[in-house]
């Protein structure tokens, strides 16, 4: 499993002919069982893949939502340990939707990279995405991965040149990340059109699917990114979703979920 | 023991790739990664360049007012009754504290390289300040990210940069210090890619940084060592400075790496003290991770998240520590010992009485060790002690701490 999880995913995406939905949210918010339930929803939703955030104490590429998102999963207690647990419980009613987790280096180096990718593989995770570990540094974690067979997926920017691509792309598997907008997540808004000739540059570097992430919070421009890209990747707009249910004090599960699937529909029906 | 300085093998460190053996490194989102791999070939060009070295050293001496006196400190070395105790009087540089070597330094280097808005951290204020003025000098724009509760406890230094002219964006997210402070700096680099130089205060964060900052600091050690040999005809046998990220220490220490005869002594700020788990001391009280763009000692919990950090001095309020100072700790070149709340402040009473110098509470936790330091050299032995900052800033916080209203 793992690594060929994602690969069968976007090979059956593609057949379809279609982009695929990615949704983030972040373990342990609001709390873990929320959590469970909003992962757990996820695919019927309409999530094609899912990112499952860890929280981190200074998520230095955040805006304000995933920020907010972080803080109210560690004022849970949620650890790395407690967000495998939550892949683990998800695994055994979903052995078929691509989990990948998404955070930064410390809590992973903390564990010890050989210790973490044994554990997050027995779980069923599929991939990792470590956002302050450029390749330059990330020698020793790839080799611990690629032991467990779990995907490192890396991140491209609007400032990755095509000298840098090559680096970047090397040693990446199950898709590449393609940060539509230089800034943090949640804030400027991603255009397809400059998208979409830097997409294509990342695909030809990598030979890999290209998920577009960082600026889109509609289903419009979900839809807008769908056309041109492999996956379209929506974080913030989630996780808001948390916070406002929080600030309703109603369950965050069907809003959370309610969004999902509107994101969803607006990925599955953009290029028909 | 030479005039010159011997050859410096640690001069080796960083690597290509940042690295002090274990440490440092480039940490950073894929967006800054061409940034910072820019910023590193700037510099490198810069530090190649005989032109670049003149132009600092020009404002260096007619702006900034170095050299910065070597000053035998008479009452406290009776005091103590042990080794001659001098101070290194950065304390005296424009704008009050060891900061502005390094602001020079960078912002010469982001001129050169065409950047047209500078942004900083700060903590204590120190480094904002000296920011600002570097950029009120050179009619760039400046805005400082400080943590909210900075803000609060640093109104005199938040004033002076506003009449500088820069903008300072109180820092609300995480526990708003320093560290949330950094965080926001760098949110803000990835958002502005294309005008924007982070002049960064302490010798910390992604390759380049922890060595162009100590490059620019060195300019203390290089001056105290040649200034010691000049009054004492001697090395010292104790070199001893402050750390919190460890800008000045580093700049003191760097240049006596080499003198293997001379001790070099870090003094962290423990806070209410290593056992109440409330201090900043990240060498004694941390291990090894990855925070802001390089791998260091940090203060975390089991699972990795950072702590915060606690000293009564915002300066030293950070829960890591420089790269190279983790660096020289676990090769054993440098000893790091602590110096808590309480001893900080006896020992900037003790300065402000018996040497006429109100001392910042920073270099208050470097001479709260140095009392000691002397007494175990004993007499004709020399200890020198890095008076990296004024303690202007400080008097309201110290009137707080001892209970009296101003």
């Amino acid at each position: 499993m793992t690594k060929a999880r994602i690969d069968d995913r976007f090979a059956a995406l593609k057949a379809e002919g279609r982009a695929a939905f990615i949704a983030y949210i972040m373990a342990g918010d609001p709390d873990l069982e929320q959590s469970f339930e909003i992962l757990s929803g996820l695919p019927a939703a309409g999530a094609d893949l899912i990112e499952l955030g860890f929280p981190f104490s200074d998520p230095m590429a955040e805006g304000v939502p995933i920020q907010r998102a972080a803080q109210r999963s560690l004022a849970g207690k949620t650890t790395l340990a407690k967000t495998l647990d939550l892949v683990r419980r998800f695994r055994r009613q979903d052995a078929a939707t691509p989990i990948v987790l998404m955070g930064y280096l410390n809590p992973v180096l903390n564990q010890g990279f050989e210790v973490f990718a044994a554990a997050a593989a027995e779980a069923g995770v599929d991939g990792l995405i470590i956002v302050d570990c450029p390749p330059e540094e990330s020698g020793p974690l790839a080799d611990a991965l690629d032991a467990a067979g779990i995907a490192l997926i890396r991140l491209a920017a609007p400032t990755t040149d095509d000298a840098r691509l090559a680096v970047v792309a090397r040693r990446t598997s199950g898709f590449m990340y393609y940060v539509s907008v230089a800034g943090v997540t949640g804030t400027k808004e991603a255009d397809e059109h400059t998208v979409a000739p830097a997409v294509e540059r990342v695909r030809k570097a990598s030979g890999l699917p290209v998920a577009v992430g960082f600026g889109i919070r509609t289903p419009e421009r979900a839809a807008a990114i769908a056309r041109v890209a492999d996956a379209a990747v929506v974080g913030s707009a989630l996780v808001d979703e948390v916070a406002a249910a929080l600030a309703d004090g109603t369950p965050a599960t069907p809003k959370v979920l309610a969004k999902a699937a509107a994101l969803a529909q607006a990925v599955r029906t953009a290029r028909a | 023991m030479n005039a010159t300085s011997p050859p410096n093998t640690w001069d080796a460190y960083p690597d290509v790739n940042g690295r002090f053996g274990d440490f440092g490194g480039r940490y950073v989102a894929e967006t800054l990664m061409p940034l910072v791999l820019d910023l590193d070939r700037a510099y490198a060009a810069a530090k190649a360049d005989p032109a670049f070295h003149e132009e600092l050293n020009g404002y260096m001496t007619h702006y900034v007012g170095r050299p910065s006196p070597l000053y035998f400190a008479e009452r406290l070395t009776q005091h103590f009754g042990g080794a001659k105790i001098y101070f290194k009087r950065d304390e005296l540089n424009h704008t009050g504290a060891h900061k502005i070597n390094n602001c020079m330094g960078q912002i010469l280097l982001a001129m050169r390289m065409g950047k047209t808005r500078i942004i900083a951290e700060t903590g204590a204020g120190q480094h904002g300040v000296a920011t600002a003025t570097v950029c009120a000098r050179f009619g760039l724009p400046c805005i400082v990210y400080m943590g909210e509760t900075d803000v609060e406890r640093q109104k005199p230094n938040v004033f002076r940069m506003n009449l500088l002219g820069a903008e300072v964006r109180p820092v609300t997210s995480g526990t708003g210090t320093l560290k949330d402070a950094m965080n926001e700096a760098m949110r803000d680099w990835v958002t502005n890619v294309a005008d924007t130089y982070y002049l960064i205060g302490t010798a910390a964060g992604p390759h380049p940084y922890p060595a162009m900052v100590r490059d620019f600091q060195s300019v203390i050690g290089t001056e105290a060592r040649a200034q010691m040999l000049e009054m004492e005809g001697r090395l010292p046998d104790a070199v001893v400075a402050c750390i919190g990220g460890g800008s000045n220490a580093i700049g003191l220490f760097h240049p006596f790496l080499a003198d293997e005869g001379v001790r070099l002594v870090g003094v962290e700020a423990a806070g209410h003290g290593l056992e109440s788990g409330l201090h900043a001391a990240s060498l004694t009280g941390g291990r090894p991770g990855v925070l802001h763009g390089n791998k260091t000692y940090l203060l975390q919990d089991p699972d990795g998240q950072i702590i915060d950090a606690h000293s009564i001095s915002a300066g030293l309020d950070y829960p890591g520590i420089g790269p190279e100072h983790a660096f020289l700790h676990d090769a054993g070149r440098a000893d790091y010992i602590s110096a808590t709340d309480e001893e900080a402040l006896d020992a900037f009473k003790l300065c402000a009485e018996l040497e006429g110098i109100i001392p910042a509470l920073e270099p208050a936790h470097a001479l709260a060790r140095v009392g000691e330091i002397a007494r175990d050299l004993g007499p004709d032995r020399i200890v020198l002690m890095n008076l990296c900052g004024r303690g202007d800033k400080d008097i309201f916080t110290v009137a707080d701490a001892l209970g009296r209203r101003i």
